[in-house]
């Protein structure tokens, strides 16, 4: 039996309608108008107990809209939503006991006291005896690899650490349903493996269920077999990762800086030309032909510097909804 | 995830999580005490007040003494440090900023918490403003006076009544943040009547009889003249004053509740 259920599930913001400039100004003061934005359009889908799920989509798809109104921020405007058997935006204790929402730029550790004393409360707030709550806390922290940076104020913690700090916060009260938006952003890579490594391992341990947004490819094809791929609101993609993988044409991105500037004609032949900025050239090589593309740059161009990397998920996404790949 | 079951496990859960809701929020407090004693400080209103009227005025106030006007201003200035409210702008910077959003997702309404932050604030205050009073005796030897038990007692009752009154009728206004971003501008319009109808400028028995009739109408007088009067040894209406704070705060308090739920169902987690 499904733990999330959405069926036709849509969101629609009513907004502000403001013309720029002084007359535009003083209209929206008069007369204010607004309009209807759809955010989420009839999205429909089910996770079982203990699946990791990528919630994939370029920047405004629909991602977050669609978490908000899974852990009952939010109320949908249409369709029926059930997480751990509660319909999320009654926010029933029952239901509010089952899940977490984790989102990568905001917090819920109180910014200038040390993790432990928002832990302390936390664990008042769920009904954690003392006993329990400091073994769960030395537990999860061993996993995190935490120490005394649970003593020192939030706000005189790294980035990587005040995450850590907060998923910590968030698993406490071990809840069935784990909601994650975007729990890398801005995180350095060995952060970032950390955080990943982490979240299988309590899924592993503990059966947690996962939903989680990122940009970062990396994070998907570490952690999620399964994804859901949201654009402008509507669900266009949901099934294993690897069927998607086999969608878009799997390619690497190649950044190089050239002794001497090239024209544009000269890289038509190792791939899609992204960017020509003088000696700085951006390239999109597919995968299975980067060794031998990379091995003919390097012996045609005096190249200064290489870089090979993913390309941004956004992209990919982008090219495949150009390519009418998926839809 | 341990359960509670039955009145004595959720009255030990309760009293666990204000113990700890408490001192929390007065270790962040005290991460701010620079700020509190300026906070103490802008609170001096009936002091200024006082000098104002020991000059020229005091004549014109029936039953009010020179003596007794100090003793009255000086416990307003004591009221008024324990009765000071700032929910809507703390709510108001918490719903922009998206730091609501982790509150609501877990089960405590959030107003705990606010209510929580209210009263370590004022212990924080506490000392601070026994320094501003010993100071004022200090340099005014005839300020200080030794209030009746009773009227001690009856006073610490007022004052608390009055500030929890105060917090629900704000928390009822508060609730308009959901249907719009500035409704603490709202509360800074109510501030001009509660200034000046509340007895900070001024005590009731100094303004003539239409207008202190209309003041005894409104909630404001209540909250601070009512329990500096019983704290300076004034005569009042004392169940009438407890009873009038009372209705107010059970007028209000559905009406939060109420705009609460109203406003969730709005709510669209701006910023988060």
């Amino acid at each position: 039996m499904p733990i999330i259920r959405a069926e036709g599930l849509s969101k629609t913001y009513r907004v502000a309608d403001k013309q720029p400039g002084l007359l535009g100004t003083l209209r929206h003061f008069v007369a204010r108008r607004s309009r209807d934005v759809p955010a989420v359009s009839e999205v429909s889908f089910a996770i079982e107990p203990g699946e990791i799920v990528g919630f994939l989509g370029p920047n405004g798809a629909g991602k977050t809209t669609t978490l908000k109104m899974l852990s009952g921020l939010i109320h949908p405007s249409a369709g029926t939503v059930e997480v751990a058997g509660c319909v999320p935006f009654r926010r029933q204790g029952r239901f509010l006991r089952q899940i977490s929402l984790v989102m990568g730029q905001k917090q819920q550790l109180i910014w200038d006291l040390p993790p432990l004393d928002s832990l302390r409360v936390n664990a008042a707030v769920y009904g954690i005896e003392d006993a329990e709550a400091h073994r769960r806390i030395q537990e999860l922290a061993d996993m995190l690899e935490l120490g005394d940076e649970l003593t020192r104020p939030v706000r005189k913690l790294s980035l990587g650490e005040r995450m850590k700090a907060e998923l910590l916060a968030a698993l406490l009260h071990r809840p069935a349903v784990l909601f994650l938006d975007e729990p890398t952003l801005g995180l350095d890579v060995n952060a970032q493996a950390r955080v990943r490594r982490f979240l299988a391992d309590i899924n592993r341990r503990t059966g947690t269920t996962v939903l989680l947004t990122s940009h970062y490819m990396g994070d998907i094809t570490a952690l999620c077999p399964r994804v859901l791929l949201i654009h402008q609101g509507h669900l266009f993609f949901d099934g294993r990762l690897d069927a998607l993988t086999e969608r878009l044409t799997p390619c690497r991105e190649v950044r190089l800086e050239l002794a001497e500037p090239q024209p544009a004609a000269a890289f038509a032949p190792f791939g899609a030309l992204e960017s020509l900025e003088g000696r700085r050239v951006r390239l999109l090589i597919p995968q299975e032909q980067l060794t031998g593309a990379v091995a003919r740059l390097l012996a045609m161009f005096a190249v200064l510097d290489l870089e090979v990397s993913e390309p941004p998920i956004e992209e990919l996404i982008g090219r495949l909804f150009q390519q009418g790949v998926v839809g | 995830m341990s359960r509670h079951h039955g009145p004595d496990r959720s009255l030990r859960h309760a009293v666990r999580l204000a113990r700890v809701l408490l001192s929390s929020q007065y270790a962040l407090m005290l991460e701010f005490r620079a700020e509190i004693v300026l906070w103490a400080l802008s609170g001096v209103l009936p002091l200024i007040m006082l000098g104002l009227w020991s000059g020229t005025g005091v004549a014109s106030i029936p039953g009010f003494t020179p003596q007794r006007l100090v003793h009255y201003f000086l416990a307003a200035f004591v009221v008024r440090q324990f009765t000071i409210v700032w929910v809507i702008h703390a709510f108001e910077e918490d719903a922009l900023q998206g730091r609501l959003s982790p509150a609501l997702l877990q089960p405590l309404n959030p107003f705990w918490r606010y209510l929580a932050a209210h009263v370590s604030e004022q212990a924080t205050r506490l000392p601070f403003v026994l320094a501003i009073v010993a100071l004022v005796a200090l340099v005014h030897p005839a300020a200080l006076w030794w209030p009746t038990p009773a009227g001690l007692l009856l006073a610490l009752l007022a004052t608390h009544l009055a500030f929890l009154v105060r917090f629900v009728i704000q928390s009822a206004l508060t609730m308009l943040c959901f249907w719009s971003e500035r409704a603490a501008a709202l509360e800074r319009l109510l501030l001009i009547p509660y200034l000046f109808l509340s007895g900070l400028v001024a005590p009731l028995e100094a303004f003539p009889e239409p207008m202190r009739s209309f003041a005894l109408n409104t909630p404001f007088p209540w909250m601070v003249w009512f329990p500096a009067q019983l704290l300076s040894g004034g005569t009042v209406p004392v169940a009438r004053g407890f009873g009038v704070l009372a209705a107010w705060g059970l007028l209000f308090l559905p009406i939060a509740v109420l705009l609460w739920r109203a406003g969730l169902r709005r709510y669209s987690a701006m910023g988060a």
